[in-house]
């Protein structure tokens, strides 16, 4: 009994030792349930904005020139927002987390994770801003949705749970939306609000409860 | 029950051996600092860990210098792999056979 004992204990520091030396596993469920609730106020913002000033069945490319540079700059600073409130809050419940689980927040796994996660992200980035120089706009929310996923799936290497899954579901879902130009914000909505809030609960309840 | 703990290897009897062997299992090196904030244990009680295993030839120690400062960074060996592996299965044989 007693040499049972010693190695189920044993298995299971073995399992956690190699989790802890390789993985970032600070990061919370509660980060994505976040994250998806400030995209979808984002989301509503942006809807309730344009539809306030151009009517609900406004389309982007039926606006004058000057509307569009309106709609266009109230649309970066939405989206900019949320962007700021989402890592915001994930690097707060990160150090929360990171407290209990004894890992320190900017070790090792999490700079492997996060430049992992930036190449990919970063050079959607930019390349989102080229099509909004080149006035392209109807495929920045499916350009977003697709680096977005490619970036997940970079990182899940080096992150515990199902990333991975996540990335490849946001890649599906921008790809579907190339072809739907014109409801991007719905896509936007449901990629970055609904999908993540839904993984963040599944995280949440599987991983930390 | 003698059969089962057959292969048990002593040299990974301390908690602190078991958690350097499993760090290296799924890390391609690791240095000194890296090990010793993983395992929060002393340099001394570290060096000393490392070192039995280094004797056994489970473990490779790779000493250079970065810049000015001398870096010791340790990698898994092959028998030390196949070593670690063994034992997870003795391990595992114990639990199944109670």
């Amino acid at each position: 009994m007693m040499e049972n004992d010693k190695a189920i204990e044993a298995l299971t520091d073995i399992r956690s030792m190699m989790e802890r030396s390789s993985k970032f596993i600070s990061l919370s469920g509660l980060t994505g349930v976040f994250a998806g609730v400030f995209a979808l106020a984002g989301a509503a913002a942006a809807y309730f904005y344009s539809a306030k000033s151009f009517g609900p069945d406004f389309l982007f490319g039926n606006l004058q020139e000057g509307q569009k540079t309106d709609v266009l700059t109230f649309y970066c600073v939405d989206a900019l927002l949320v962007l700021i409130l989402s890592v915001g809050f994930g690097i707060l419940l990160s150090a929360r987390k990171s407290r209990k689980t004894g890992q320190s927040v900017l070790d090792k796994t999490a700079v492997r994770m996060l430049v992992n996660l930036a190449v990919p992200l970063l050079t959607g980035g930019i390349f989102c801003i080229a099509l909004i120089w080149h006035g392209i706009i109807g495929l920045v929310a499916p350009a977003m949705l697709i680096f977005y996923g490619l970036s997940l799936i970079n990182a899940s290497k080096y992150t515990i749970g199902d990333t991975r899954y996540l990335g490849y579901a946001e890649i599906v879902l921008g790809l579907t939306c190339c072809f739907f130009i014109g409801y991007g914000l719905v896509f936007w909505a449901v990629g970055f609000g609904v999908f993540h809030i839904a993984y963040g609960l599944f995280m949440y309840y599987t991983l930390e409860k | 029950m003698k059969n089962i703990t057959a292969g048990f290897n002593k040299v990974f009897e301390s908690k602190i051996r078991l958690g350097i062997m499993s760090s290296l299992y799924v890390n391609d090196s690791l240095d000194f600092s890296r090990l010793k904030e993983l395992l929060d244990v002393t340099d001394g009680n570290l060096a000393s860990h490392v070192h039995a295993l280094e004797e056994a030839g489970y473990v490779f120690v790779n000493k250079q210098f970065i810049g000015r400062k001398p870096n010791t960074s340790y990698t898994i060996t092959r028998n030390g792999r196949k070593a670690f592996q063994e034992h997870i299965q003795v391990l595992e044989n114990i639990i199944k056979n109670i």
